[in-house]
């Protein structure tokens, strides 16, 4: 059963669960901090495919199988998965997924990818339209630079203001029963642009996104930023983090002591030169799927809001001056059913 | 002695006009593309006007072998194939005088593309 | 949204940490400079060996080009050009590397439309305004017989 609250949130009784999650990353996020808790790592960002296209084709594959046999599911259990990427079409899912024979909705959600599918695939559970469901998501560094900024090889310069594309994939299974962790709400987000036009600050382009749904989702539940242990946003990174907090301050709500972002968790910022942190559907992704789920299961962290956000331009819109606009999607996760 | 004040002035105005262009990436919201384009038209325009010649005889490869330095072979070669040809000149003395840059950029670029691949960065 | 599009963006602006110039505009001075040196003593050293100052100047730019290939392709002009930013991006040097790294690039796309069709994705303006500039110039020297 699924019913409104509010004007704009979900709630799903019988609340579906996460049944499997697994993450794969590349080298560089396994020189991260959150190193120990992704399932597969790639030896250098090829995964042994000729093209970087196949490469993040590949990482969708391997999560997708790795949540699987996690989860002790096959592909005969699964009735739909809901995936999508950064490249054009999305074709590292298209290509990624063919093989496995499930029924497949396509989605482009930028970077909030992972909370877009995420949510389609509990809302389609907690309905009955299935018993299981698969999202995943992914994005690559080398193929996300070559469709987006400049040729691997090139000597420009980022600005400090800039993100580094996460080499990563995250899939996660959702089930109709069992245990927690559980997708207890859903909050679909309205695209916000505030007028952001710098293709370097990200952040800054997808905060107002992420400030208005939250706000959103609290005002429709009457709940607080305290009542959760963790306001997890996508890749919002440095600058986007700073923006959103300050945001949500004029709306006298201060999330600053459980705000936390992938984008910031999954670099070491001072070690690791990606300027403003990650970025990339992978990012929010292999994150969710790793450290954040993983203490969910052992009971470290209860109650998460899951608010990944993407930039959804493209190349030409910003060559034609158009400015950048954000969406955010929520998801609450927790480990008390509803 | 000589041979030292050529090389410093060279590293002085080599090194000035780099600076120039990193003032225009920090302060403005100019891409590398467009800089790069800001710097062979401003070339042109300096060499036609009279200024850059100065420049290139003072400075040597200082002045030529930045950007600029490929506005002031492209006016430069225009100038000398007007005088020549006159109107044909207008069209043939900037590839004329560039031609050597140009063909060793794509006969490189060719040969070094089909030989290594590109990496990853970290 | 409770705030304009003009107070947000007084406000990132006020978020954004700015490019230390400081640090990157001495080193575009330094590693350009240093570039010009090279490209200087290539410049003597073939007039050294014989010939004219013009084609020795030809054969210099042509040297550094080569050598901003040979390191684009051995993935360490990224990394140089990082440090250096400008410095090595307004010598020759950033115009071959301009040509050599999408070649690189989109070879995975074949040789005809990918290699050779995305050569000059980023350094074909610079030849295009270049030339026409220089039109312009041959186009005003004849129309007004400066020459």
């Amino acid at each position: 059963m699924i019913s409104r609250i509010g004007q704009y949130t979900l709630q799903l009784g019988n609340a579906p669960s996460i049944v499997g999650f697994a993450s794969v990353v590349s080298k560089k996020e396994s020189e991260g901090p959150l190193c120990k808790y992704f399932d597969i790592i790639g030896d250098d960002d090829h995964f042994g495919e000729e093209t970087w296209e196949k490469a993040e084709s590949r990482m969708q594959k391997d999560a997708v199988g790795k949540a699987l046999s996690k989860a002790g599911l096959t592909t005969g259990d699964i009735q739909y998965i809901f995936a999508g990427d950064l490249l054009n079409q999305c074709i590292s899912s298209a290509y990624g997924l063919r093989d496995l024979q499930i029924p497949f909705v396509g989605l482009y959600g930028a970077c909030s990818t992972m909370a877009e599918s995420l949510s389609m695939a509990s809302i389609f559970t907690a309905a009955g339209a299935c018993t299981n469901a698969v999202a995943v998501t992914s994005s690559h560094f080398c193929s996300a630079e070559r469709q987006f900024r400049f040729p691997l090889e090139y000597g420009g310069v980022r600005t400090p203001t800039a993100q580094w594309t996460v080499t990563g994939s995250g899939s996660v299974v959702v089930g109709s029963h069992l245990n927690g962790p559980y997708v207890n709400m859903v909050t679909i987000g309205k695209i916000q642009d505030m007028g952001i036009k710098d293709l370097n600050n990200m952040g800054a382009a997808m905060a107002p996104a992420a400030a208005d749904t939250i706000k959103c989702f609290l005002e429709d539940t009457g709940k607080k930023p305290e009542d959760f242990d963790m306001i997890l946003t996508g890749d919002l990174g440095l600058v986007g983090s700073e923006l959103l907090v300050k945001l949500l301050l004029k709306d006298d709500i201060d999330i600053s002591k459980k705000h936390q972002d992938c984008g910031l968790l999954i670099y070491d910022l001072e070690k690791q030169d990606v300027h403003a942190g990650g970025s990339g559907c992978g990012c929010s992704g292999s994150v969710l799927c790793s450290y954040i789920l993983n203490n969910m299961q052992n009971g470290a962290i209860n109650d998460v809001l899951f608010v990944a956000t993407g930039a959804l331009m493209s190349t030409t819109s910003v060559q034609q001056g158009e400015s950048i606009p954000g969406i955010a999607h929520l998801v609450y996760l927790s480990n008390q059913s509803l | 002695m000589d041979m030292f004040m050529e090389y410093l002035k060279a590293f002085l105005i080599g090194g000035a006009l780099c600076a120039i262009g990193q003032v225009l990436i920090d302060f403005t919201k100019l891409t590398p593309a467009r800089i790069l384009v800001t710097f062979v038209v401003s070339g042109v325009v300096l060499t036609a006007v009279g200024l850059y010649e100065p420049l290139v005889e003072f400075a040597g490869a200082g002045a030529t072998v930045p950007l600029t330095g490929f506005g002031y072979a492209l006016a430069e070669g225009v100038r000398k194939a007007v005088m020549q040809y006159g109107l044909l000149g207008a069209m043939t003395g900037g590839i004329t005088a560039t031609s050597a840059g140009i063909t060793a950029a794509i006969f490189f670029g060719l040969l070094i593309a089909l030989i290594f691949k590109p990496k990853s960065k970290s | 949204m409770s705030i304009t599009n003009q107070e947000y963006d007084s406000l990132t602006k006020q978020a954004s940490p700015g490019t230390k110039s400081y640090k990157t505009i001495p080193m575009a001075f330094l590693i350009g400079g240093l570039i010009c040196v090279l490209g200087q003593a290539f410049i003597n050293l073939y007039i050294w060996l014989g010939v004219d100052q013009q084609t020795a100047s030809t054969l210099g730019s042509m040297t550094l080009i080569f050598i901003a290939a040979l390191l684009t392709g051995l993935n360490m002009f990224d990394n140089i050009a990082k440090v250096a930013g400008a410095g090595t991006l307004v010598p020759i040097t950033g115009f071959s590397n301009a040509v050599v790294s999408p070649a690189l690039e989109f070879k995975s796309e074949g040789y005809v439309l990918g290699l050779g069709a995305k050569m000059f994705v980023i350094a074909g303006p610079v030849i295009v305004y270049g030339v026409v500039a220089s039109v312009v110039y041959g186009l005003i020297l004849f129309l007004f017989g400066l020459v």
